[in-house]
């Protein structure tokens, strides 16, 4: 997937360094511009495309509140208002997360968001969907209060009978705490970033009926895009470089309202 | 230690069934208000760029 700029001066070799090659891999895995791009197709004003980002704002709620818990130790939200103040944070952007990557599902689903090469993406959301399941359970349990225990013990006899309940025991606090703090958030996290940056590399999908030109919808097989253009009276719905953009005759207001 | 029966004072709060299926109410809430919110996100136009008339 490397890609050089054919007017860039000729270099002593692209892989005489491994920084060289690193900073050049890096720059391939997503078109150029499209990090951080400033522009969007214009399906993408629509609420359905806002719980992805919703979901992502939340899980950075989560995890801020989740360092600062990390700091007062396991009971200091019961003993301190402070504490049960970061804690209600915790849990309710936790509940936001979930409640939105559930919605940014079911709209992915009704849309088969996994078109134009994007399945990667979609097995990647779904991963990190389950990765946030475990995350959230063992949260549950180590609330150290009656709700976690009744979790515990009532997980603990299914878990058993899998086989793995020497490896994972839920009734050992503990244990718990440190999944619950340090692998678990860092599968998560490794997920989400590798779901991130598949969305940038392939581009949002579009809603069915709104299909991409031929060409657009692999937009990193692609030749190295151009700069953004203006958007002009004939393309009022300019997409940015190696997006994909809606077919003719489907503008921004027919997509958004 | 004094022997009282160590009780929670947390309500358990209330349960809908159907035949089989049992929901907590809160549960039952959320799932619905999230429903609603997907159907709305479809339904309802999304705001206007205010770029959009910017020559």
């Amino acid at each position: 997937m490397s890609r050089t700029d054919p007017a860039a001066p000729p270099r002593a070799g692209n892989h005489d360094s491994w920084t060289r090659a690193l900073s050049g891999w890096i720059e391939g895995l997503v078109p150029k511009g499209q990090w951080l791009p400033d522009r969007q197709p214009a399906y993408v004003a629509s609420w359905i495309y806002v719980f992805g980002v919703a979901c992502l704002a939340a899980l950075v709620v989560v995890i801020a509140s989740g360092l600062v818990l990390t700091f007062g130790g396991i009971t200091w939200w019961h003993t301190n208002s402070f504490g049960h103040f970061v804690n209600s944070t915790h849990l309710w952007s936790v509940e936001l997360f979930f409640a939105t990557m559930v919605i940014h599902l079911w709209g992915k689903f009704f849309m088969a968001a996994w078109r134009g090469h994007r399945g990667m993406t979609w097995a990647t959301g779904a991963l990190a969907f389950f990765g946030s399941l475990g995350t959230a359970f063992t949260g549950y349990l180590i609330q150290t209060n009656f709700d976690a225990q009744w979790i515990s013990t009532q997980a603990k006899d299914g878990l058993n009978a899998a086989g793995v309940g020497a490896y994972f025991n839920v009734m050992n606090v503990g244990q718990m705490v440190l999944w619950h703090v340090s692998f678990l958030p860092l599968v998560v996290g490794v997920i989400v970033g590798l779901h991130l940056l598949l969305v940038r590399r392939r581009g949002v999908v579009p809603p069915i009926g709104a299909e991409s030109p031929v060409g657009a919808e692999s937009p990193v097989a692609a030749e190295p895009p151009a700069r953004a253009q203006p958007p002009t009276a004939s393309a009022p719905d300019a997409a940015p470089p190696g997006a994909a953009r809606p077919t003719a005759g489907v503008s921004a207001q027919e997509v958004g309202s | 230690m004094s022997g009282q029966l160590v009780t929670s004072t947390v309500p358990a709060g209330a349960v809908v069934q159907w035949g089989f299926l049992t929901i907590t109410a809160a549960n039952l809430i959320v799932i619905l208000t999230m429903i609603v919110v997907f159907v709305l996100a479809i339904l309802l136009p999304f705001p206007a760029d205010r770029d959009e008339d910017r020559p």
